[in-house]
């Protein structure tokens, strides 16, 4: 019987954060960023179908990225949670910070006990009936949750897309303005994003129940340019 | 509650009756026939018009000889484009009203496209169908479905009998005790081309004649200020009739002689 090396703990779990890391850095990056009447999410995404923007129930959105099949499961699962909750319980008690948690747990236990992390990082954002109960938490490949109260960046490329987004953003930005900054934290000072690159959804407090509207590229193209 | 995660051969799909399976056990009915006094919901009513679909209910639930309930509420929108009226066993019909909205929107979500008009009206036929073994035993729910079908850019109405058999109809649909009486109304007063108002005017006319012949249909009450809901279903989706322009129908139809 052959023995296997020995490889210290440490090792291993440095060695699959970096395998993360390194699926998640080949994607774009997204941002959630709160304004004065809901939370704007805006991911860069040349697809059209493919979305990494969606809604999860009546005040709840979800982004992903990293690779796409892991974070479309995990959105399918969301929406599985809180519809079978809603329909168990009521629509009320469905909320961001069970699903996130719901989430960190699963993401966690992949992370020790499987061969393969999920290389994902995702965002589970929720409107709430006053600004001030808006809630973003930010999950990452290992399970970890931060919770995130002015905005928020997912993807390979955030560390420099945050410090933009840090420069740009103001509390109680209006829908144009919170766009702007986060299209231009996105693109960076070398390149300029259009619509079609872009999809953007938001979390609208006047939407009525179910509060969760994409924006599409005639309106976006109206924004970004005016 | 963890996350309802399958593998791909076991994986409800964007079925959220699958789904519910997967996840728990529904108690099935006890056997036999049980002389249970249970609440029913009685008339409902749909009617096609120029502009798509009214949908119209009346509001009142009886259990045996008594009136349970004068303010119930049998025409529901079953999403943005779609609404459903039941008649029957109240607590199953209502049950199913709310598994059919969240199936709607438990699909739209799932597979990012909303269903068409047949796809939904199929979902529905899947549920009375598997309603059948307490429609055996008295617990009938027999809805009625309407929409406007965004593809095709008409209104279209479906009805069904309690084996989830699904029948289009082009002009009108009702279903429940009073049906007969509301449908012969109906049927005279029909004419393809109803705008708005009229198609309005004669649900609540159907509704206001089955109540003076069927005991188990109520009719509207200008007192306590209940009226039948009423509901459009157009290019603009489905929207509610507001209590005064009904108030203003009934008040027409009353000045207009009962013997009329």
């Amino acid at each position: 019987m052959s023995m296997p090396f020995y490889v210290a703990p440490e090792q291993v779990m440095k060695d699959r954060a970096d395998y993360a890391r390194k699926g998640i850095a080949r994607g774009r990056s997204a941002v959630a960023v709160l304004y004065s009447d809901g939370i704007l999410v805006v991911a860069e995404n040349a697809s059209a179908t493919l979305h990494k923007v969606s809604e999860i129930y009546d005040r709840i959105a979800f982004a992903g990225v990293g690779k796409y099949n892991e974070f479309d499961q995990l959105r399918i699962a969301g929406v599985r949670h809180a519809d079978l909750k809603g329909f168990q319980y009521s629509r009320e008690d469905v909320d961001a910070r069970s699903l996130a948690n719901a989430y960190a747990q699963m993401l966690g236990q992949i992370f020790t006990h499987e061969m393969k992390p999920m290389e994902v990082e995702i965002l589970v954002a929720e409107v709430g009936l006053d600004p001030a109960a808006d809630q973003v938490f930010h999950i990452l490949y290992d399970g970890s949750v931060v919770d995130e109260d002015r905005y928020s960046v997912i993807g390979g490329d955030a560390e420099a897309i945050g410090s933009r987004l840090e420069a740009a953003f103001e509390p109680g930005l209006d829908l144009a303005g919170a766009l702007h900054a986060a299209v231009s934290a996105l693109a960076g000072p070398d390149r300029t994003l259009t619509a079609p690159e872009l999809e953007v959804a938001v979390l609208a407090r006047g939407n009525g129940r179910r509060a969760f509207r994409r924006l599409d590229d005639g309106d976006l193209a109206g924004m970004l340019t005016a | 509650m963890t996350l309802p995660i399958f593998s791909a051969s076991d994986d409800p799909g964007p079925s959220f009756a699958d789904l519910l399976r997967r996840v728990r056990v529904t108690d099935p009915l006890p056997d036999g026939n049980h002389d249970l006094t249970i609440t029913h919901g009685t008339t409902v009513l749909g009617v096609r018009y120029a502009d798509g679909v009214v949908m119209a209910g009346d509001r009142r639930a009886t259990s045996g000889n008594l009136i349970s309930h004068k303010t119930m509420e049998k025409v529901f929108p079953a999403d943005r484009y779609s609404g459903v009226a039941i008649a029957g066993a109240a607590g199953p019909a209502i049950e199913m009203v709310k598994l059919f909205q969240l199936q709607l929107e438990h699909y739209e979500k799932v597979e990012g496209t909303v269903l068409s008009l047949e796809g939904k009206a199929n979902q529905l036929s899947g549920m009375v169908r598997s309603n059948l073994p307490a429609a055996m035993q008295g617990l009938a729910v027999v809805p009625l479905f309407g929409g406007f079908d965004q593809r095709r850019d008409v209104g279209r109405l479906f009805q069904y009998d309690v084996t989830g058999g699904r029948y289009e109809e082009t002009d009108y649909v009702s279903s429940g005790s009073g049906s007969l009486h509301a449908s012969t109304v109906v049927k005279l007063g029909f004419h393809p081309d109803l705008s708005r108002a009229a198609a309005i005017d004669l649900v609540v006319n159907a509704l206001y004649r089955a109540a003076e012949e069927d005991s188990a249909t109520g009719g509207p009450d200008l007192v306590r200020g209940i009226f039948p809901i009423v509901a459009t279903i157009t290019a603009e989706g489905y929207q509610q009739v507001d209590d005064a322009e009904l108030r203003s129908c009934v008040e027409t139809i009353v000045a207009g002689g009962a013997s009329a």
